[in-house]
């Protein structure tokens, strides 16, 4: 397939895998940000095929996995009600929230779908006006644009039956806010490249500048992941720090202007809590105060819902990269991926969910 | 996998059925070990086959049904008519039987269209023509507006068994080539598309066929087959999965032999969606002797549905007992994983 094939081809991977142990002489820890690398890295067995020295740290950028349960009970206390049509992307379904995931209160009676893009939202709430339409936002900066799409397009038509749930959230604060942690190990980044492509990656050269740390923004295939890991490694080895872009064919430095453009006019930046990291300031977008109209959380009075974390779940620490899942007590034993401890199990790009996929038997 | 070995009941974790108990992973497999197997069992539905062998008087029976609930009816390459003729057709082939006789019992919607049933039936009845096969008895039934969708089909199936023939999961010997006979993933993909609008190119149709003519000539060809599976829901893993853990075998399957149309992996790929747990409706595994593995794809490549036949692993002996493990172009193994229920899709 063509844009696919020569990112997966064996002997680019070797070749690169024989780069990386020429320049590398001791151990560095480097930590890719985005769930879809994680899951792409174990999947082909990335880690593998690295030198001993190379310790990747799973990052916390599985927009699932984030979403504090809070959201995910403000989303079941929406879906639960009479008359509303609450819409999601597949993964968000199976997460845990407190007593219920969506997909148990769906099948409940609830009128919970799956959309590909939150624009079929809309001309749901177009097709049933005596129902209540409501789409469920999250993500990184990725997805946000499409959903500041949607309410953009709402307000334009006026719909009076539809709202969102917004629970988007931003990329570099959490990556400072990791940097900012004394326990951290991170000693370069692979920056998230899909997040780059919508909003370029000027943001990140303070952050490499400030903390002396390479930032290398890679994409999702094999050889894209470990040509990242080289550039980072190289720029370790020779003692330099300063935002690389691996993933050219996609990012460009000012990013996606559109969609930066639709999401300036429709969000505002916030303070979030993020699933097992707790509050973490600016790392949020919500709805600007003139889209209040179409803000789930006031229309159907859940913004008080303020569920707590349970405490036996240790997402926090493997989102930080503190430990690696198969460490967690829990894993594989009382949590799994049909019963969840924490949202690092439920998605496919949960670091927990892609260890217990592609790694139970490793030693089987 | 432990959880699938324990011989007590195990507790359900869900006190209301969810979409994913009937997505064919590992929530399915705990609902038919836990309520289902644990309350019927006997000796000949223990054997866990596509379909039953029915020993009677000396003649041997395949017995199997299914119900057919695909969304939407009509879609490129068949419709749920050909589908729930070809499905139990198939699982009677999968057997090593001859089809003979099928039922056709309908559940059909108030206000469903009758020149939408006409064209149903019509396609049941020239799948089954083709394949020489007879419905010989059914049933039908009418439910309130708004209590199905649109129509239910359910099937079964009788077939007759040679006698020299013995297929079933504890024929699988170390050393038994594995060959699909097809690309895969089509019908599942075809299905998606068409549910959710989504247009490519040139519209990727389902992969829904008949197998038992291909079965037949196998066996004409004097295969020794071992073994046979349908890879319908969960797909390749998950048929092959069933298969390893039945045979306390190691299945290893190599990554690039295995067939896969560009535009179902570009469309897989769009989705967030791995090919290797997408149904087929026209696929299936066979494990024959690594000795007659050229005899078998000759075979299978004079047949139309066996053009693209492959071979795509062996049967190891190693201690990686029951599993299956994928061998990635890069040269990594790693073990393919029941899923839980349906694979959903991807945020981004």
């Amino acid at each position: 397939m063509k844009y696919l094939d020569e990112y997966r081809d064996p002997k680019t991977v070797k070749k690169l895998v024989a780069s990386i142990k020429n320049i590398t002489t001791q151990p560095w820890h480097i930590m890719e940000v985005c769930g879809g690398q994680t899951h792409s890295i174990i999947k082909y067995g990335i880690d593998q095929l690295l030198p001993e020295e190379i310790n990747l740290i799973h990052g916390p950028g599985c927009p699932v996995c984030v979403t504090p349960l809070a959201y995910i009970d403000k989303a079941l206390a929406i879906a639960a009600q009479p008359d509303v049509i609450f819409c999601s992307f597949g993964d968000m379904l199976r997460v845990p929230g407190s007593h219920l995931d969506l997909l148990k209160l769906k099948a409940q009676g609830a009128d919970i779908r799956i959309v590909y893009s939150p624009v079929d939202a809309v001309n749901l709430a177009q097709q049933n006006p005596d129902k209540q339409v409501v789409f469920f936002g999250v993500g990184f900066e990725t997805t946000a644009p499409t959903t500041a799409l949607t309410a953009y397009q709402a307000k334009q038509l006026d719909l009076k039956n539809f709202s969102l749930l917004i629970c988007h959230v931003r990329v570099p604060p959490i990556m400072q806010a990791l940097l900012n942690s004394p326990n951290h190990q991170v000693q370069g980044f692979l920056g998230a490249g899909h997040v780059c492509s919508i909003m370029g990656y000027r943001e990140y050269v303070p952050i490499s500048a400030q903390y002396k740390i390479p930032i290398v923004i890679t994409g999702f295939e094999p050889v894209d992941i470990l040509h990242g890991i080289y550039l980072c490694i190289k720029q370790l080895e020779e003692k330099r720090h300063q935002v690389e872009n691996q993933y050219s064919r996609v990012v460009k430095e000012q990013g996606n202007q559109p969609a930066q453009r639709v999401m300036q006019q429709v969000f505002k930046v916030v303070d979030r809590s993020w699933r097992g990291l707790g509050e973490i300031k600016a790392s949020g977008l919500a709805l600007a105060d003139e889209y209040e109209p179409w803000n789930a959380e006031q229309r159907f009075a859940v913004a008080t819902i303020n569920t707590q974390e349970p405490s036996d779940c240790r997402s926090g620490e493997i989102l930080q990269g503190l430990i690696k899942p198969s460490q967690c007590p829990e894993f594989g034993k009382r949590c799994t991926p049909e019963k969840p401890l924490g949202a690092t199990m439920v998605s496919s790009e949960g670091a927990c969910a892609a260890y217990y996929r592609y790694r139970r038997y490793q030693n089987a | 996998m432990p959880d699938l070995e324990l011989s007590c009941p195990l507790p359900l974790q869900y006190d209301q059925i969810v979409m994913a108990h009937g997505g064919g992973g590992r929530l399915m497999q705990q609902l038919l070990d836990s309520i289902i197997q644990a309350t019927f069992s006997n000796p000949i539905l223990n054997q866990k086959q596509d379909s039953a062998v029915l020993d009677i008087n000396g003649t041997r029976l395949a017995f199997t049904t299914d119900s057919y609930v695909v969304k939407p009816l009509f879609f490129p390459g068949g419709d749920i008519g050909k589908l729930a003729v070809c499905g139990t057709l198939n699982d009677l082939a999968m057997s090593g039987a001859k089809p003979l006789y099928l039922s056709c019992a309908l559940i059909i919607e108030e206000g469903f269209a009758i020149k939408d049933l006409k064209r149903i039936i019509q396609s049941m009845q020239q799948a089954a023509q083709q394949a020489c096969v007879m419905i010989v008895t059914g049933d039908t039934k009418v439910v309130d507006y708004g209590s199905g969708d649109g129509v239910y089909i359910n099937t079964a199936g009788i077939g007759i068994i040679d006698e020299n023939i013995n297929v079933s999961p504890a024929c699988i010997q170390v050393g038994d080539s594995i060959i699909i006979n097809s690309d895969i993933a089509r019908h599942g993909i075809a299905i998606m598309l068409e549910r959710e609008g989504m247009n490519f190119e040139h519209a990727i149709t389902s992969d829904c066929a008949d197998l038992s003519g291909l079965v037949q000539d196998l066996i004409q060809a004097d295969i020794d087959i071992h073994c046979m599976r349908d890879l319908t829901r969960g797909g390749l893993a998950s048929g092959l999965i069933e298969l390893a853990t039945a045979s306390k075998h190691h299945i290893e399957i190599n990554e690039t032999a295995l067939p896969i149309q560009q535009d179902v992996n570009s469309a897989c790929e769009i989705l967030g969606f791995d090919p290797l747990y997408i149904a087929n409706e026209g696929c299936f595994a066979l494990f024959v002797p690594e000795a007659q593995t050229e005899t078998a794809l000759v075979a299978l490549h004079r047949h139309p549905l066996g053009q693209k036949a492959s071979l795509i692993g062996h049967v190891k002996s190693t201690h990686q007992k029951g599993l299956v493990t994928l061998k990635t172009a890069t040269g990594i193994s790693r073990v393919l994983d029941l899923l839980s229920g349906e694979q959903l899709p991807r945020i981004c």
